[in-house]
């Protein structure tokens, strides 16, 4: 039996409701109609229909941020993955240490972007800073790192005297320091979600592969990737979406999304347009994209998640 | 592969990954306590390692004397009999050029470990830091309570209770936590300077006194609620808001903390809203001062990497502290989708 209440319901949903309405909801909408002016700081701004949605799609710096963008999440979402489940199915072996381990993981997860963005920054200096020193050690010569603008494809091609065309050069160095500092961020929360995932798959199954006399890498190829796949799924969604929104890195570690914009992702792009330019109905425009691709890909996602789930 | 193979290697490349995730940490750390000549100098990498001379004038003119005097100087040039130094005074400013001394007096001293504590002390007086971490611990602690407050209400009636539009409100809800914040941004801007509320305290605070994430956390643990409680306290005539104070919020004491944990550690490094919202430089939080001093001080890597180490020192405190239930917290919340 449900009680009867006395108290209205609506009363009780009214703060959440009206701090949402007033910070959420309309500024969600306000974003679509300013994405219909020319809407500079101060004042109310033109009506002036689709033009910055037609600018945009003629904007090479808006192409190029979208580009770099891709490139960050195709490679962070990946390398997350494969390196969170390696080191979870690693933890969930062993038993001594195990928090230790788990605890310096996480770290990097609960500390501010904006701190460990200055960190890595210095450490991707050229002349002063760590990962030069570290990639000496195993005999590479230094690197530009965040100031080469030259692909890592280009680069690596170079060294071996192959000259590729420019659209295969791939991201640049300066970009590919920030998809390694993106990565390592995000590992330990996604090493722990997959951590949580894997302690949910019943034992049996691996006593009776265990009897059958497979081995553990079939073990792991037949048992565990399959039955793990819904925090897969979670995680490839998550991760997506957070890297689609990379700001702090670009704002701290780059010169305004520098060398040569290759460094310059969406968001810094929506930022420096808004509060650098001062267009905001042209940055809103940009914004509004970003929400439908994110909201795209992740439909997309959860579409494949219906065909692949066991 | 036998097994004690299998750990072996297991340990092996944990321990060498362990270190990759914390390089970057302790790297932070004993940079932030190294003089920026020695930084420069790339000498050490990671024990700070401090080299320089040392004029001992304990005789003068081949006297001894009662008085030994150490002085910090620069070598300028040495041969067997005479050197040439600089004097420098604790600050390490010259004080006299060009003196000539007799060698046998200046000695290379090199200490290691060399830990320049007062690093810290520097990055923390050069700004106002202390202001910041007010703000930020201001900002943080009003936001929680306002997240918890609107939490519970909210989730008591969509756990509790039945009214219209209940199922709209939550899927309104459920849809709003969708869009990411750099899709409002400019907007919010927008808005917040047309009811004038940029550069203020409450820009900073009112937004983030709602956390839909938090209210669906809530909600989860208020429907886990056996019904009995509800009905004996509603014989015995508990109001229904006596039902959340006495029954519901005693209960809940383990998503208090994890929404409170989750509340702290997104308010502590919260940086796109503040950077945008606020202009004025007393109102800085931690996360946004910090990045203005990184502007102002790019060249001065130890005074950076000090303020980088105590601007992350509280919450890893925190973190220490409450590990085991803040990764519990987060592996939770990630599995209940």
């Amino acid at each position: 039996m449900k009680t009867k209440w006395k108290a209205s319901p609506y009363l009780y949903i009214l703060p959440a409701f009206a701090l949402l309405f007033a910070f959420r909801l309309i500024p969600i909408v306000m974003s679509f109609v300013i994405s219909f002016f020319d809407w500079s700081i101060k004042g109310t701004g033109k009506f002036i229909g689709l033009i910055n949605y037609a600018n945009m799609l003629k904007d090479e710096v808006f192409w190029q941020s979208m580009t770099n963008t891709f490139w960050l999440v195709i490679i962070v979402v990946p390398a997350s993955i494969v390196f969170s489940l390696l080191f979870a199915v690693m933890l969930n072996q062993i038993k001594a240490l195990k928090g230790l381990f788990r605890t310096v993981y996480f770290m990097p997860f609960v500390t501010s972007l904006v701190a460990v963005s200055i960190v890595w920054k210095i450490m991707f200096n050229e002349q002063t800073g760590l990962m030069n020193t570290m990639i000496g050690w195993v005999g590479i010569e230094p690197q530009k790192w965040l100031s080469e603008a030259r692909g890592i494809f280009e680069i690596f091609f170079s060294g071996m005297g192959i000259t590729l065309p420019k659209w295969l050069g791939g991201p640049s160095q300066a970009l590919f320091a920030i998809i390694i500092m993106t990565v390592w961020k995000g590992l330990g929360y996604n090493t722990i979600i997959y951590l949580a995932g894997l302690q949910n798959i019943s034992k049996v199954y691996y006593e009776a592969a265990e009897i059958d006399g497979a081995s553990k890498m079939k073990q792991f190829w037949r048992i565990t990737l399959p039955l793990v796949s819904p925090t897969t799924f979670y995680v490839l969604i998550m991760t997506t979406i957070v890297s689609f929104q990379a700001f702090a890195q670009i704002y701290l570690m780059t010169d305004k999304g520098g060398p040569l914009n290759t460094t310059k992702l969406i968001v810094y792009y929506i930022y420096e347009k808004g509060f650098d330019t001062l267009d905001m109905g042209y940055a809103s425009a940009v914004a509004l994209a970003l929400f439908i691709l994110i909201l795209g890909l992740t439909v997309l996602q959860k579409r494949l998640e219906k065909h692949v789930n066991y | 592969m036998n097994e004690k193979m299998r750990m072996s290697i297991i340990y092996t490349v944990l321990t060498i990954f362990g270190l990759g995730m914390i390089v970057p940490f302790i790297w932070m750390i004993s940079t932030s306590l190294m003089t920026q000549a020695e930084f420069n100098k790339h000498e050490s990498t990671f024990i700070p390692k401090e080299t320089y001379y040392e004029w001992n004038h304990s005789s003068t003119n081949g006297e001894p004397t009662s008085k030994v005097a150490k002085q910090k100087v620069i070598l300028v040039t040495q041969n067997a009999t005479n050197s040439i130094i600089h004097t420098l005074d604790k600050e390490g400013k010259i004080v006299q050029e060009y003196l000539s001394v007799p060698s046998s007096e200046v000695k290379k001293i090199t200490k290691i470990p060399s830990f320049h504590w007062d690093n810290y002390t520097k990055a923390f007086k050069k700004v106002p830091f202390a202001t910041y971490f007010g703000n930020t611990l201001y900002v943080s602690f009003l936001s929680l309570i306002g997240v918890l407050i609107t939490s519970m209400l909210a989730a008591y009636a969509f756990a509790r209770m039945e009214f219209t539009g209940r199922d709209f409100f939550f899927y309104l809800f459920l849809s709003m936590m969708m869009v990411p914040e750099p899709i409002y941004l400019i907007s919010s801007y927008v808005l917040l300077d047309k009811i004038n509320w940029l550069d203020t305290y409450q820009a900073l605070i009112i937004p983030w006194c709602v956390n839909i994430f938090t209210i669906f956390l809530f909600r989860q643990h208020f429907k886990s609620l056996p019904q009995e409680l509800f009905d004996a306290a509603a014989i015995d005539g508990c109001s229904t808001f006596g039902m959340l104070w006495r029954i519901m919020i005693p209960l809940s004491k383990p998503i208090i903390a994890t929404a409170s944990i989750f509340s702290l550690i997104g308010s502590w490094n919260s940086f796109m809203w503040p950077l945008v919202m606020t202009n004025r430089p007393e109102l800085r939080v931690l996360q946004v001062g910090l990045s203005y001093f990184n502007q102002e001080a790019s060249t001065q890597t130890s005074l950076l990497m000090a303020a980088s180490t105590f601007s992350i020192v509280p919450i890893l405190i925190l973190f220490f502290l409450a590990q085991k239930q803040i990764i519990a917290s987060y592996a939770k919340a990630g599995l209940k989708d």
